[in-house]
C-alpha cells in the first residue's frame, strides 16, 4: 500500500514537470473554476462544458486546422490556490487566453497578476466590480448583478409593490448584489424596509425571515448561491410567509428545485433563457444556440443537468474561441492579439444574450438577455 | 561521527539550510514554482509560531489564521485607503496584534487545559466576522483591492524572483530567533511548561508570563506572514482567513513533526505544495490528499520528519544488526 502510495505521488510529480513547451500546430487554452469546495455547485458544469467543448472542437478539426489544448485547474473558490493556477498557466503551460474563474473574489483576486503578464482573462463571476471600471485585459460573460436587480425591480413595480425586503450572503456575491439592491431601490421607487444578512454555511434563517415578517414587506429578494436560497425558501414556508420571493440569477440550476423542493414553488428568479427554452418563441435569437447547447450537455451529463453557469462558460470559451481565429486571420496569434480581437466581437449570440463588446464595455450585454423565471410543478417556465 | 555531530548542530544545519534554499533559484527558474515557495515561506513562518506555541509549550492556539488576517488586514487597509508605506504597515500591524495577542492572552492562559484552543476559536470567529462587517473599511466579503506592491527603502518588489529572496529572508530570520528562543534558558522553561505546569511552577518557572510571552511571539509571527501576504498578492479576503485555515495550520505542524521546527518548515512545504501536484487526480484530489495525511500519521504518528529520521535509524540498526535504540520523546531544534 505504501509502494503503492509512493508511486502514484512519483508519478503525479513527473506528470506536472514534464509540461512541454507550446508546439507550434496547437493553440493553448487556460481554464480555473471552482470545480470542488463551496462554489462546485456552479463550477462543476463550467468544467463540464468546456471539456465537452474542446472534443467537440478538436473532433471538427480544431481551429484551422490546429488542435486546441485545454490547461484546466481548480480554484476550490479559494484565492491563494488562483493565484497559483493563474501563475502556471501563464509561465508554465504558456497558454493564450484564461477562461474562468467562477467567483467573483476569486477574480478580483487574480486581476493583478493577469494585468501585470498582459494575458487575456474572460470571467465567468457576476460581479459588476469585475468590468467596472475597465480593465484593459479583463471581460466577463455573465450578466452583471446589476443587471439581475434591474430586472427584478422592473418587475416589482409593474406589480406595483413599494416595499421590499432583501437577505444577502455574506460573500463577495452577496455583498455585491447587496449594494446594487439599495443602491437602485430608489430609481424603481421602491423602499427597502428590511436588511437581513447570512452566511454561506447558515443551516436555518428563521430569524431573518421572522424579522422581516414583522415588517410590512410586500416580497423578498434573497441574493445567494448555493445552498442558502434553497434554505430560505423552505423556512418562507415553514413560517408561513405569503409574500412572493425572488432568488438572484445565482440559483439558475437544477440543484435550487432539487434541494428546496416543494418549497421552491411559486419562487422566481431572473434567468438567462437556457433554462426555459421550451416556452421561447421559435422566432427568438438565442433559441437554436440554447437549444444545441442544452441537448449536447444533457446528452452528456444526463437529463435536466443543464444551468446557466455551464452557459457561462460555453460563452466564455466560444468568445475565446471566435477571438483565436480571428487574431490567426490577422496574423497576429500573440495575448495581445487576441485581446484586441475579443474587444470586437459584436452581435455573438450565446447562452446569455447577445453579446456587444467595445473598449468600453467587457460585458457585452443588457438586462434584456434576463428573462423572467418562475418556479412551476418543478420547472422552469417564463413568468409574465 | 564528527560529521554527525556538525549534521546535528542547529547552526550548522541552519547554515546549509540557508545555502541551500538561497540557491534554489539557480536551479528554479520558473515564476510559478517560485510562486508556490513564496507561499510555502510565507505559511512556514505562520507555522514555525504555532510549532513554538504548541510542540514546545503544549498550548493550542486554533485562531492563528486570524492573527495572519490581522497582519493582512491592517497593513492592506493603511495601504489601500492611506497610502501608508509597506515598513510602517508592518509596524501598526505588529504593534496591534502584539497587543491583541496579549488582551487575549493574559486571561485564557492562566486557565490549564483546552482553554486557550477554545479561546482563539472564538476569537477567529469574531475576527472572522469583522472581516465581513466592516465593509467600508475591509471591503467586505468582497474582499479589499488597492493594496500597494512591497516597497522597502524605494525598492519595489514585483517579481516573483524578486519575492522569493525577500520572503526567505524573514523566513531565515524568523527561524534563526526561534533556534535562539528553543536553546535559550525561555525553551527548557517552555518544554518544562508542557511536561508539568505543576512541575516548573514549583521549579521557580513564571508559567503565566512564559506562556503569554510566546503566545504573543507565535501572534507576531502570524502577523509578519500576514503582511508578507497582503504586499504579495495585493488583494484580500476574508475567505482566506477561515477556521479551517487555522485547522490546516494545525495539521502543518502535527504532520511535520511536533516540537521541530525542522518538521514544521517541511510539513508547511508538504501541505502547501502537495495539492499542486495532486492536480492530475483531477477531482479525487481532496481524497488522494486525505488519503495520503492518513497514510502519514497511521505509519509515522511522530509526524514527517521525525517518521524519517525513525526510518533511517532503524535502515541503520537494521543494517547493523542491532536493535534501534529510539528515545521518545527526545526533543531537539
Amino acid at each position: 500500500m505504501k509502494r503503492l502510495v509512493v508511486v502514484a505521488m512519483v508519478m503525479g510529480m513527473v506528470l506536472t514537470f514534464a509540461s512541454t513547451a507550446p508546439a507550434a500546430d496547437e493553440y493553448r487554452i487556460g481554464a480555473i473554476y471552482a470545480s470542488t469546495g463551496p462554489a462546485s455547485a456552479l463550477g462543476l458544469p463550467e468544467k463540464n462544458t468546456t471539456e465537452m467543448l474542446v472534443e467537440e472542437l478538436n473532433a471538427a478539426g480544431g481551429i484551422n486546422g490546429k488542435q486546441v489544448k485545454l490547461f484546466m485547474y481548480d480554484t476550490e473558490a479559494d484565492p491563494t490556490k488562483a493565484n497559483n493556477a493563474v501563475k502556471k498557466l501563464i509561465s508554465l503551460d504558456e497558454v493564450d487566453v484564461i477562461i474562468g474563474p467562477t467567483t467573483s473574489g476569486v477574480t478580483m483576486a487574480i486581476i493583478p497578476p493577469i494585468e501585470k503578464a498582459k494575458i487575456p482573462l474572460i470571467s465567468c463571476a457576476a460581479s459588476v466590480k469585475i468590468v467596472q471600471p475597465v480593465k484593459k485585459w479583463v471581460f466577463k460573460t455573465p450578466q452583471t448583478d446589476t443587471m439581475a436587480v434591474e430586472k427584478i425591480y422592473a418587475t416589482l413595480q409593474s406589480k406595483g409593490i413599494r416595499k421590499v425586503s432583501i437577505i444577502t450572503v455574506s460573500d463577495g456575491y452577496g455583498d455585491s448584489g447587496r449594494v446594487e439592491l439599495q443602491r437602485l431601490a430608489p430609481d424603481y421607487g421602491l423602499t427597502v424596509v428590511a436588511d437581513e444578512r447570512y452566511g454561506g454555511n447558515d443551516t436555518d434563517m428563521s430569524a431573518q425571515l421572522t424579522k422581516i415578517k414583522g415588517t410590512d414587506a410586500e416580497a423578498i429578494v434573497c441574493w445567494g448561491t448555493f445552498p442558502g436560497p434553497a434554505v430560505i425558501a423552505k423556512n418562507r414556508k415553514q413560517l408561513g410567509l405569503t409574500i412572493p420571493l425572488y432568488n438572484s440569477h445565482g440559483i439558475a440550476s437544477p440543484k435550487y428545485i432539487e434541494l428546496a423542493g416543494d418549497a421552491a414553488e411559486g419562487t422566481f428568479l431572473p434567468a438567462g433563457r437556457l433554462i426555459v427554452i421550451d416556452s421561447l418563441p421559435d422566432s427568438d435569437p438565442q433559441k437554436s444556440v440554447l437549444s444545441a447547447y442544452k441537448a449536447a450537455y444533457e446528452g452528456k451529463f444526463g437529463k435536466n443537468s443543464v444551468s446557466t453557469f455551464g452557459g457561462h462558460a460555453y460563452d466564455a470559451f466560444k468568445i475565446a474561441v471566435m477571438a483565436i481565429e480571428n487574431a490567426a486571420k490577422a496574423g497576429d496569434v500573440t495575448r495581445a492579439g487576441i485581446r484586441d480581437e475579443i474587444e470586437k466581437i459584436t452581435g455573438f449570440v450565446g447562452t446569455g444574450g447577445i453579446f456587444n463588446y467595445s473598449a468600453e464595455d467587457h460585458n457585452g450585454l443588457t438586462k434584456e438577455g434576463f428573462g423572467m423565471v418562475e418556479i412551476k410543478n418543478g420547472g422552469w417556465s417564463l413568468a409574465q | 561521527m564528527k560529521l554527525l555531530r556538525f549534521i546535528l548542530d542547529p547552526y550548522a544545519r541552519f547554515a546549509l539550510f540557508a545555502l541551500l534554499i538561497m540557491g534554489l533559484p539557480l536551479v528554479v527558474t520558473n515564476e510559478y514554482y517560485l510562486g508556490v515557495l513564496v507561499v510555502i515561506a510565507i505559511h512556514s513562518i505562520i507555522v514555525l509560531g504555532l510549532d513554538l506555541l504548541m510542540g514546545y509549550t503544549g498550548q493550542i492556539s486554533l485562531g492563528h489564521a486570524s492573527f495572519y488576517g490581522l497582519g493582512a488586514y491592517i497593513t492592506g487597509v493603511l495601504s489601500a485607503h492611506w497610502q501608508w508605506p509597506p515598513l510602517a504597515g508592518l509596524a501598526a500591524a505588529l504593534l496591534i496584534v502584539a497587543a491583541i495577542a496579549w488582551i487575549i492572552g493574559v486571561p485564557t492562559l492562566k486557565l490549564h487545559g483546552h482553554y486557550l484552543a477554545m479561546a482563539t476559536l472564538g476569537f477567529g470567529i469574531i475576527v472572522f466576522i469583522f472581516f465581513n462587517e466592516l465593509g467600508s473599511l475591509t471591503g467586505g466579503p468582497s474582499g479589499l483591492t488597492g493594496i500597494e506592491e512591497m516597497n522597502i527603502f524605494g525598492v519595489t518588489f514585483d517579481s516573483d524572483r524578486e519575492w522569493y529572496f525577500l520572503s526567505v529572508s524573514f523566513l531565515l530570520a524568523v527561524l534563526l530567533l526561534s533556534i535562539n528562543v528553543v536553546r535559550s534558558r525561555v525553551g527548557r522553561a517552555l518544554r518544562a511548561i508542557h511536561g508539568s505546569e505543576t512541575a516548573s511552577g514549583v521549579l521557580g518557572v513564571n508559567i503565566a508570563r512564559y506562556k503569554v510571552g510566546i503566545f504573543v511571539l507565535s501572534a507576531l509571527y502570524a502577523a509578519l506572514a500576514g503582511w508578507l501576504y497582503a504586499h504579495y498578492i495585493t488583494f484580500i479576503s476574508p475567505s482566506s482567513f477561515t477556521f479551517m485555515f487555522s485547522v490546516k495550520l494545525v495539521t502543518m505542524v502535527v504532520a511535520g513533526s511536533l516540537g521541530s521546527l525542522w518538521g514544521a518548515i517541511f510539513g508547511a512545504a508538504l501541505l502547501t505544495s502537495l495539492p499542486e501536484f495532486l492536480f492530475v487526480f483531477n477531482n479525487y484530489e481532496t481524497l488522494v490528499f486525505g488519503f495520503i495525511l492518513i497514510v502519514v500519521m497511521i505509519f509515522m504518528p511522530r509526524g514527517l520528519l521525525r517518521g524519517i529520521e525513525d526510518m533511517f535509524k532503524w535502515l541503520w540498526h537494521a543494517a547493523r544488526k542491532a536493535p534501534p535504540t529510539s528515545r521518545p520523546g527526545e526533543e531537539r531544534s
